[in-house]
């Protein structure tokens, strides 16, 4: 690290009598800790600037006249400290300052949720009197006060360290809780409505950046998890159980690329939380309220527990054995594979293990390379860039690398919506170190805000065009150590990436890939794309073909040599009855470039084998549904968007299986050995594989396109995920989703003028799909563009409008007219089937 | 000769006997009354409005040696109240197959809803049938209170049940025996269909359920 690498000078200081050598500038605390001495403290955070908030780490200092707090005290040179383990003087100042604590907390151990890890029980034990003196009334106040719809603030037992208000502050930027009031009233509190005339939370209307809302951030669980009392306390977990109840599992986080490692902790069968857990090269000791509230889905009620089949006679599914559910599978792929092949999606949600084994069933079991794990608007320029730049371990940026970049480039990324301890990262470096970011993108969003981005301004679809041209960003990338930090939107913006690609090579600036799910960059890895085998050998080449075949113990001319179809040209062969089959694993139709489209596909498609953890818009059209297990019922590795892996072990034992076992077993029945049946052998069979001597190919040269033209209420749609919207991963976890950010539809001042709308009124934005109706945010956007959220409440882009970034929109003032054009030849059919799986999805 | 005088002996102490003071006991007739201070099967307490003092902390779970105790926490709400204040216990359990009665439960418990009776009579015919829950474990309701949930009769706030509890400290009284326990014979499973759920029977997620851990 730099920093230790800087600061070379050390002092020599005695504590406790003994004489221990340490860096300039380093604190007490951190010296006595590292030489096992353990002082008291509640303040007092490794990740959180210095405060001595709390005064209970005092310790006598020779020749201070008074007790010390060890927490902000630097080291001296030839100090000598005494702890509360040699000194009368510290001790008895220790066990005044926790009396003093105690005198207005409450005795409400027995209802509180911290009561058996609290480290205010704990060294009141250890360093409090057993007695206390005052025996005035305590401090009262209102019980806990919901300060979002998840985070609960009991302010009795509030010892005002200051830890959650410092988090909000330094760490995520959301300065939504604070001190208030002085003297003995002195609270944490948010700025609430009733001191400040808003609108507050409770209308479920939070504006962004005002003063006067809610804890409206997405890192709001952090503060419950280093809140050292139970002050801060979450409405999921509230008296579910007792530390000493819990089964800890280390694990990985199934949301995003940004590879979280984390804590689950389960009771008689079921995870009842989740923390962040403890890397520093990742998430240092931080998470999202995503990944730590959202995990309730593997337990909703619509979790397929036994395989289905649909019964021939009444043309519905039933529930069938596992044997008969494989049997049917294994035929219905086989005469599937000679009626025009196979089709495989699957999704971003994988682990490594189980994507490799979809790529491998595909390659050998299937006979195909139509294999896709592109759940969303994708192009074949996306393809080649990740077969060029990405595969295979050339992207190998870090955590690290971006702490101590110069500069870094961000486009089609919101890292705090799309990647958030990515964004965690950048806000660290941007404001402890000397990071520079620029943001290519419509408008700066709150994030890009927080993270003090200079903005270029960038309409959808003119991307490629400020990659090549703006000195701005060249200029940025330009330094050493730069980084170019792209995220998986850009596949709507047709030359986008080849001009990434091309701005890469001509700067030097280090490249970064950052897609939205985590299983994204393993399928990338694990070869479960058209144009790629595992390991980022492309499928056109016969030498890496011949080197995965010994692998795979086939013969070499076994493995197919033409790049195969894209998840488009699935859905598209599938709908037009080309493709025989389609074997799908966790794709929400929903997500797709074109829902109805892909409906249609499966449809039409004469087989379909759906390998799912819960009912979907798939499994409802599918042949033969085999369920598979949630990641917190197996085990397997992530592999987040540097590239890391992120292995984590079962947190739920349970019979449910892998996708990997599952396939196995199907293909046991088409005479093909797989060995994906458990994690270990795949892992081995990864570990043995040799490294691959294939050329990598070239990076994409796709022409930058045009801006579209557009009428005076036209627009071109700007649309990326929030954090937490309407995916099916956060089905059940309602009082998560109540801290979601509201949807809006955001125009410029241009629009707004030519709509006559002001700020709140509503705005339809429509295709000749359907139409969205929203409250206006009036935001500096770029003339005659509109920006909507992806899949939030209310704005479920894909399915109502069947377009996605880049595309041109109509836009009117006030709620969508009775009658939307309905599309050309859409047959009464598929028109119900939308219905159906809109009820559904809604 | 010894053979002949041996038996009268022997005899001798048979019907010197007969004469004697009976010392077995008459069960289960007239089953005998154990120590006043006897540890026997547990009592969950109510306030005198009829909610109950549990306020589902575990903290008894947590002292039990031999892991025969399973709670739950839940919310009450201003709809549904069962116990002052915020927590209560939506789940308890005393699994009897594994109690010891050594008592470390009701010295736990902070609010004084959990007491020993004296009732020993706890012989079932099935593992399940051991397990009591709020069901068999709550003292009945005595003239004057009502089945919770209700909302708080004694005051306002849940300091209005605390302050002065002690000098009213029990409402236990008529459940130092289960009423189904009278003539020693019945057991819940008496009662199908309105026992509720207990740590053995299916519910969701326990499709998969596995022998209970603990980290202490
Ligand atoms: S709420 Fe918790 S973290 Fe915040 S100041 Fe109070 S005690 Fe500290
Ligand atoms: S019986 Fe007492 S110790 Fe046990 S959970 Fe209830 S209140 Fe807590
Ligand atoms: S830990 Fe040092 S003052 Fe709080």
């Amino acid at each position: 690290m730099t920093d230790v690498a800087k600061k070379t000078d050390t002092v020599t200081l005695t504590i406790d009598g003994i004489e221990v050598t340490a860096e300039k500038g380093e604190l007490v605390i951190r010296v006595a800790e590292r030489m096992g001495i353990a002082i008291p403290r509640f303040c007092d955070h490794p990740l959180l600037a210095p405060a001595g908030a709390c005064r209970q780490c005092l310790v006598e200092v020779e020749g201070q006249r008074k007790p010390v707090a060890s927490c902000t005290q630097t080291v001296a040179d030839g100090m000598i400290v005494r702890t509360q383990l040699t000194s009368e003087v510290a001790d008895k100042a220790q066990h005044g300052i926790m009396e003093f604590l105690l005198a207005n907390h409450p005795l409400d151990c027995p209802t509180c949720d911290k009561g058996g890890e609290c480290p205010l029980q704990n060294q009141a034990m250890s360093n409090g009197r057993t007695e206390s003196r005052f025996h005035e009334h305590k401090r009262e106040y209102e019980k806990p006060i919901h300060i979002s719809s998840q985070v609960l603030l009991d302010r009795e037992r509030c010892i005002l360290c200051q830890r959650c208000t410092r988090f909000s502050e330094e760490i995520a930027g959301d300065k939504f809780i604070d001190l208030m009031d002085r003297s003995s009233g002195e609270q944490i509190n948010v700025y609430r409505d009733d001191f400040f005339g808003g609108t507050g939370f409770g209308d479920g209307q939070v504006g962004e950046g005002e003063g006067d809302v809610a804890f409206n951030s997405y890192f709001s669980g952090n503060t419950i998890q280093i809140c050292p009392v139970g002050a801060l306390t979450g409405e999921q977990y509230r008296f579910r159980a007792r530390p000493f109840d819990l089964v800890s599992t280390p694990t990985a986080c199934e949301h995003c690329a940004s590879g979280c490692s984390m804590r689950a902790d389960h009771r008689r069968g079921k995870v009842l939380r989740r923390l962040a857990g403890d890397d520093a090269a990742v998430n240092e000791e931080w998470n999202c309220d995503k990944g730590r509230w959202g995990f309730r889905y593997a337990t909703a009620n619509d979790r397929i527990m036994n395989p289905l089949i649909r019964d021939k006679r009444t043309g519905e599914l039933r529930e069938a054995s596992w044997s008969e559910a494989l049997v049917t599978a294994a035929e219905g792929l086989k005469a599937a594979k000679a009626a025009g092949g196979v089709g495989v999606l699957t999704g971003g949600r994988l682990t490594v293990e189980d994507a490799y084994a979809y790529a491998k069933f595909a390659r050998v079991a299937l006979g195909t390379n139509d294999i896709d794990f592109r759940a969303r608007p994708l192009s074949a320029e996306e393809a080649d860039f990740l077969a060029s730049s990405v595969a295979g371990g050339i992207s190998d940026v870090t955590y690290d690398d971006v702490e101590n970049a110069p500069a870094a480039v961000i486009v089609g990324l919101e890292p705090e919506e799309e990647s958030p301890i990515l964004f965690l990262r950048l806000r660290k470096a941007a404001n402890k170190r000397k990071l520079q970011v620029t943001a290519v993108a419509p408008y700066l969003s709150r994030g890009f805000t927080k993270i003090g981005a200079a903005l270029v301004v960038t309409a959808p679809g003119e991307e490629a065009k400020i990659l090549a041209e703006d000195a701005a960003v060249a200029a940025a990338l330009g330094a050493p150590g730069a980084l170019l930090i792209v995220g998986e939107r850009l596949a709507s913006s047709p030359g986008a990436l080849s001009a990434v690609a091309a701005l890469a090579a001509r700067t030097g600036a280090r490249l970064a890939w950052v897609p939205r799910r985590a299983g994204d960059r393993g399928a990338v890895d694990a070869g479960c794309l058209p144009n790629l085998l595992p390991g980022g050998r492309p499928v056109t080449d016969a030498a890496a073909r011949a080197e995965l075949a010994p692998a795979w113990g086939v013969e070499p001319g076994v493995l197919p040599g033409t790049p195969g179809r894209d998840t488009d040209g699935i859905i598209a062969a599938a709908a037009a009855g080309e493709l025989g089959g389609l074997l799908v694993g966790g794709v929400d139709p929903g997500d797709l470039a074109d829902p109805r489209l892909a409906e249609q596909a499966l449809d039409n498609a004469g087989f379909v084998v759906s390998l799912e953890i819960r009912g979907s818009a798939v499994t409802r059209r599918a042949d033969v549904v085999l369920p598979v297990a949630p990641a917190q019922e197996k085990s397997g590795t992530f592999m987040d968007w540097e590239g890391r892996l992120r292995s984590f072990p079962t947190v739920l034992p349970t019979t449910a299986m892998t996708d990997g076992r599952v396939l196995e077993a199907i293909a046991a029945l088409l005479e093909v050995t797989l060995g994906t049946g458990d994690v270990m052998t795949i892992r081995r069979e990864l570990g043995a594989m040799p490294p691959s001597t294939a050329s990598r190919p070239a990076a994409p040269t796709v022409t930058a396109g045009a801006l579209p033209t557009r009428g005076a209420t036209e627009a071109v749609l700007a649309t990326w995920h929030h954090l937490i919207d309407s995916g099916s991963l956060l089905d059940g976890d309602d009082v998560l989703k109540g801290t979601a950010r509201p949807s809006l539809v955001r125009i410029g001042k241009d629009l707004a003028e030519s709509l006559g709308v002001a700020e709140g009124d509503a705005v339809t934005v429509s295709t000749d799909r359907g139409g969205v109706t929203l409250p206006a945010a009036i935001t500096d956007l770029p003339p005659q563009v509109v920006w909507l959220p992806t899949n939030s409440p209310g704005s479920s882009v894909r399915r109502s409008l069947g377009v996605t970034s880049g595309a041109v929109v109509r836009l009117s003032a006030g709620a969508a007219g009775p009658i939307l054009a309905e599309p050309p030849g859409s047959g009464s059919a598929a028109l119900q089937a939308e219905n159906r799986t809109k009820g559904a999805n809604s | 000769m010894g053979t002949f005088t041996g038996s009268f002996k022997g005899f001798g102490v048979t019907f010197a006997h007969m004469f004697r003071k009976v010392i077995t006991t008459d069960y289960p007739f007239s089953p005998p009354k154990p120590a006043p201070r006897y540890h026997g099967r547990h009592i969950l307490n109510r306030h005198p409005d009829g909610l109950e003092k549990c306020i589902g902390c575990e903290l008894c779970a947590w002292a039990c040696p031999a892991d025969a105790i399973y709670v739950e926490g839940g919310d009450n709400t201003d709809e549904q109240r069962f116990s002052p204040g915020e927590r209560y216990a939506s789940i308890y359990q005393i699994n009897y197959a594994r109690c010891i009665f050594c008592g470390l439960c009701i010295e736990a418990c902070p609010t004084r809803s959990l007491t020993m009776s004296n009732e020993y009579e706890l012989a079932r015919d099935s593992r399940q049938d051991l397990i009591f829950t709020k069901k068999e474990l709550l003292a009945p309701l005595l003239p004057g209170m009502e089945q919770p949930p209700h909302p708080m009769r004694l005051g306002e706030t849940d300091k209005d049940y605390y302050i002065g509890a002690l000098t009213n400290p029990g409402t236990s009284k008529g459940a130092e025996r289960a009423p189904w326990s009278e003539s020693g014979t019945h057991d819940a499973a008496d009662q199908p269909g309105d026992r509720p759920e207990t740590a053995g029977t299916s519910r969701r997620g326990d499709a998969h359920d596995q022998p209970k851990e603990t980290v202490r």
